[in-house]
């Protein structure tokens, strides 16, 4: 087993109440460095965003301006939506009070002093978690005014979402905060010269600021040492579907799907065979049984034609029928577009419905290249990635089970048992 | 300022300039449908997407801001694909019921299927059923949320231009649709306006539905009468089929852009003002005898009768004659009304009157003052002054005017005043030359049918002193005449020597001695119109 950071605290004593957290990272940045140097170690650090887009933490922070005169925001993304992803709701839910440290790293280092969370809006004890850690950092010194006897204030808001995947989207969130309805923005501008409210505004996922205060405590070259060469440290992967031990395990960037899978998570259910797995939540392009020894770091996802994203890795075995799982998947885009550009809301709508149909036994074979054709169509081509994310997904399937498809429609028994 | 290349033509454009518009001036056309000049990018539809080298994925050229050494493609195969798809989405959950759609032959969708579409419908799967067809949403327009595209500019246009707030999008997805928001209804000033906008059937003015297919319109340039604004419009006609209502010509108005007057945009009372062109006209001259009703006379006898009258009136006491001349009127009636009294009758009571309401001005088009040609007036040294005409009332109601020639105005109504209802009555010459029946029209001696502003030609000035044209549009109905017409026929009739001159000859003569218009033409006020040099 390889070190633990972040989950070390989804065990007990846990770090839910200040009883079992000192806060000793935010006091060494606070006190000990100035806001230049905690970029560096970020820097050096390698941190990936690990919301979904994996773009580097620190260059993120580097392109919000700093003397426009308007505030900054910092905005954390606590709308975990992406299916097959549950690791923030485990930060969220054990260790509040690391958030918030990450949070005050964060806010220190870039100059902000007003945060806001943007919390899934199905997330209950999750949210009352993190409301009482609030409550008590703020009655602790650690946020409010003069923080740490450092002059420095930091407000944090905690605002509950209404159930849309889309306000995860940055931008999407940005409208939902606003009080506007989520439909992501055009960009440019991007959220890091015109955010929230116009203001300049950093947005980084719950995990990322989580590993701050370990970046902070251990210096920025440990934690890239932790992973491969360009990207740093260690992750949380949530792990569901045919597992025998389903569960959030923080691993290093860059460790085989495989181990992953039959080392960590305890092998398919009921010693059944492996049929596909999704790498990182639902959005990304699903893997065969074939090619799960591609190492889980982003660019070795990317090259193997899939992505990180979230982390959420689905376990499917042997006894699923794909044309259903597309199915399944395709139900989720369809009812979460916002229904902005034309390609996402009339063609995951449209997508969904053929598979319907073929799922209810009325398919034709002609279907399968319609399908493709409109997929083709779908993603690249709208302001926000929902579309791409559903793209991806959709052709890998198509692509790597295609043989199913046609079994499926041809109305071949058992066509899910190969 | 940068330099860029749309599909090998070079152009340089101001900095922040959007491509869809570098194309524009190229004359290179890029399909869209949620853009508009008017309002904020939406950036949703998608059709406006062009290859942009560089960039990995294609771009939406109403919101990509023009770069230096841009490189961009419109024509290419990749792009020519992305509108058939984009159309394809955009048609997936369309009715299609085009043979009973009020907006088709301009239409957005059919315009864009012939010219980047046609290609054979895949779709097998029912549409998904978006509420009820055809709700009236307020008093002027009616939605279909079948037939919409989601452009959302209707929701821009009320959230920017006419700042009522209205429109919604509701629901997500493929089950999104435009709606009003709880308790609302689409009824303020400018609500026709999204009509225009909206580039589908999805929402149809309710004036209009069904009376004609729009490819039977005649079109003609003109000016709104309505307000001192002077928004350009197009009347729309049709004469020679059957329509959906009777005894109507125009079947509509329709906001010209003119961005130095109103862009793209009328008001409600404007844009549903023209009935009174087809409507509550005075057809026949009209002569009264007492307080019984008028009865129809013609030209020859009503102007014989008048011209006597009006001598016998001179010959005793020119002060007893007054004119009042409309700022409805043309510049070139005003010149030549003002010539023939004035300069060649020797008329010392020849004043300007329109009542100028209070209120009902806004900060975007509506004037409180609803004329359109006061300025011109003034131009032309008429004034209006409260006291004078007063003054001029009070001396009606007494008795003391025995002719007067009223151009239109309804004072009855305007001054409320039932004396003068009497005094009109008992005048030995009481002329109202106008167009619609009205309360002074009953009560006046002697009635001149006169156009509507769409039946002849002419200009009028607007508050900021632009000079615009209006054109014939239509005949003018029954046996009325241009006011240009019976005032010349008048002089004709007094045996005076006023030369049978067309509105576009008086212009000139009025441009070569009113200093206000001198250099101005009807080929130089063209379309969008001129201001004084």
């Amino acid at each position: 087993m390889t070190q633990k950071l972040i989950s070390r605290f989804f065990e007990p004593p846990y770090a839910i109440t200040l009883e079992h957290y000192s806060y000793e990272a935010a006091k060494k940045a606070f006190v000990q460095m100035r806001p230049q140097a905690i970029e560096a170690e970020v820097k050096k650090s390698n941190l990936r965003g690990l919301g979904g887009a994996g773009f580097n933490c620190a260059m993120k922070w580097s392109f919000v301006p700093r003397n426009t005169g308007k505030p900054i925001y910092l905005v954390v993304n606590a709308d975990e939506g992406e299916p097959g992803t549950f690791k923030d709701k485990y930060i969220l839910t054990y260790a509040p009070h690391l958030l918030i440290e990450g949070i005050m790293i964060a806010a220190f280092a870039v100059g902000i002093h007003k945060a806001y969370v943007y919390i899934r809006g199905e997330y209950e004890q999750p949210f009352l978690n993190l409301k009482c850690a609030v409550e008590e950092a703020y009655q602790n010194g650690f946020l409010g005014k003069n923080i740490l006897g450092t002059q420095f204030d930091l407000d944090v808001v905690i605002h509950r979402g209404a159930g849309a995947y889309i306000c995860g989207e940055e931008t999407g969130l940005l409208e939902s905060l606003e009080g506007k309805k989520g439909y992501p923005r055009l960009k440019p501008p991007f959220p890091a010269i015109v955010g929230l409210f116009g203001c300049p505004t950093v947005i980084n996922n719950v995990e990322t600021l989580s590993y701050l205060p370990f970046i902070i405590q251990n210096g920025g070259e440990w934690f890239a040492a932790l992973g491969t060469e360009k990207n740093g440290g260690m992750r949380l992967f949530s792990v569901s579907g045919h597992v025998e031990r389903p569960g959030v395990y923080e691993l290093p960037l860059g460790i085989p799907l495989r181990k992953i899978i039959f080392e960590y998570a305890g092998g398919v259910c009921g010693g059944r065979k492996l049929k596909a797995v999704v790498p990182g939540g639902l959005s990304a392009a699903i893997l065969t049984a074939d090619e799960i020894d591609v190492k889980m770091d982003f660019d070795s996802l990317r090259a193997a034609g899939t992505m990180g994203g979230s982390g959420g890795i689905i376990v499917l075995d042997e006894t699923t029928c794909m044309v259903e799982a597309l199915q399944v998947t395709m139900r989720f885009y369809a009812h979460e577009s916002c229904g902005q550009c034309s390609p996402c809301r009339e063609g995951t709508g449209w997508i969904y419905r053929i598979l319907n149909r073929i799922v209810s036994h009325h398919g034709r074979l002609e279907d399968i290249k319609n399908l493709t054709d409109i997929g083709m169509f779908l993603g690249g081509t709208t302001i926000c990635a929902l579309a791409d994310g559903a793209q991806m997904t959709f052709l890998s399937y198509l692509k790597k089970f295609r043989r199913e498809f046609e079994a499926f429609i041809q109305n071949k028994e058992m066509a899910c048992q190969h | 300022m940068p330099t860029l290349k749309i599909d090998e033509k070079e152009v340089t454009v101001p900095p922040g300039t959007t491509l869809i518009r570098a194309a524009k001036e190229l004359g290179i056309e890029i399909p869209y449908y949620c853009w508009h000049p008017g309002l904020s990018v939406a950036g949703n539809c998608r059709m406006c997407l062009v290859e942009v080298d560089k960039m990995p994925k294609p771009q939406i050229s109403c919101h990509i801001q023009c770069q230096d050494g841009m490189v961009v493609r419109t024509q290419s195969e990749t792009v020519k694909k992305l509108r058939e798809h984009v159309l394809e989405f955009l048609l997936v959950n369309h009715p299609l019921d085009c043979p009973v759609c009020d907006q088709a032959g301009e239409c957005g969708l059919q315009d864009y299927y012939m010219k980047h579409g046609l290609y054979d419908s895949r779709l097998n799967e029912n549409k998904v059923k978006k509420g009820q067809k055809a709700v009236p949403i307020g008093p002027t327009v009616m939605l279909d949320n079948e037939r919409c595209i989601l452009c959302s500019r209707c929701v821009r246009f009320t959230d920017e231009i006419s700042k009522s707030h209205e429109f919604g999008i509701f629901n997500r997805g493929d089950h999104s649709e435009i709606g009003l928001y709880p308790g609302e209804e689409l009824n303020n000033k400018y609500s026709g306006n999204v009509v225009d906008i909206c580039p589908v059937g999805a929402l149809t003015d309710r004036d209009f539905r069904f009376k004609c297919r729009v490819w039977y319109l005649k079109k003609t340039e003109s000016i709104c009468p309505g307000c001192a604004r002077g928004c350009n419009i197009t009347i729309e006609t049709s004469h020679d089929r059957p329509t959906g209502v009777e005894n109507e010509r125009v079947m509509r108005l329709k906001p010209r852009f003119n961005d130095e007057v109103n862009d793209w945009w009328i008001c409600d009372s404007g844009r549903y003002g023209y009935h009174s062109i087809d409507q509550n006209r005075i057809l026949t001259p009209l002569v009264r005898e007492g307080t019984a009703a008028a009865k129809e006379s013609n030209w020859k006898d009503a102007l014989k009768q008048a011209c006597v009258s009006f001598q016998n009136l001179m010959a005793q006491n020119k002060e007893q004659i007054a004119i009042l001349l409309s700022p409805m009127m043309t510049n070139e009636e005003i010149y030549l009304a003002h010539k023939l009294f004035v300069e060649t009758l020797q008329l010392s009571r020849v004043l300007l009157l329109g009542v100028h309401p209070n209120g009902d001005q806004d900060d975007l088009l509506i004037r409180s003052d609803k004329h359109p040609n006061r300025m011109g007036a003034e131009w032309l040294g008429l004034i209006e002054g409260k006291e004078v005409t007063q003054k001029l009332v009070s001396e009606i109601e007494k008795g003391l005017i025995q002719g007067l020639f009223l151009f239109g105005q309804d004072i009855v109504s305007q001054f409320q005043s039932e004396r003068l209802n009497g005094a009109l009555n008992q005048m030995r010459l009481s002329l109202f030359i106008g167009s619609n029946y009205n309360q002074t029209v009953s009560s006046a001696r002697m009635i001149l049918p006169g156009a509507s502003y769409a039946e002849k030609d002419g200009t009028f000035t607007n508050f900021e002193g632009r000079v615009q044209r209006i054109r014939k549009a239509l005949f003018p109905l029954g046996e009325s005449r241009s006011e240009l017409e019976i005032i010349q026929s008048f002089a004709a009739q007094l045996g005076l020597d006023l030369p049978s001159q067309t509105s576009e000859d008086i212009f000139l003569e009025l441009a070569g001695s009113v200093p206000k218009f001198r250099g101005m033409t009807y080929d130089t006020i063209g379309h969008e119109g001129v201001r004084p040099a």
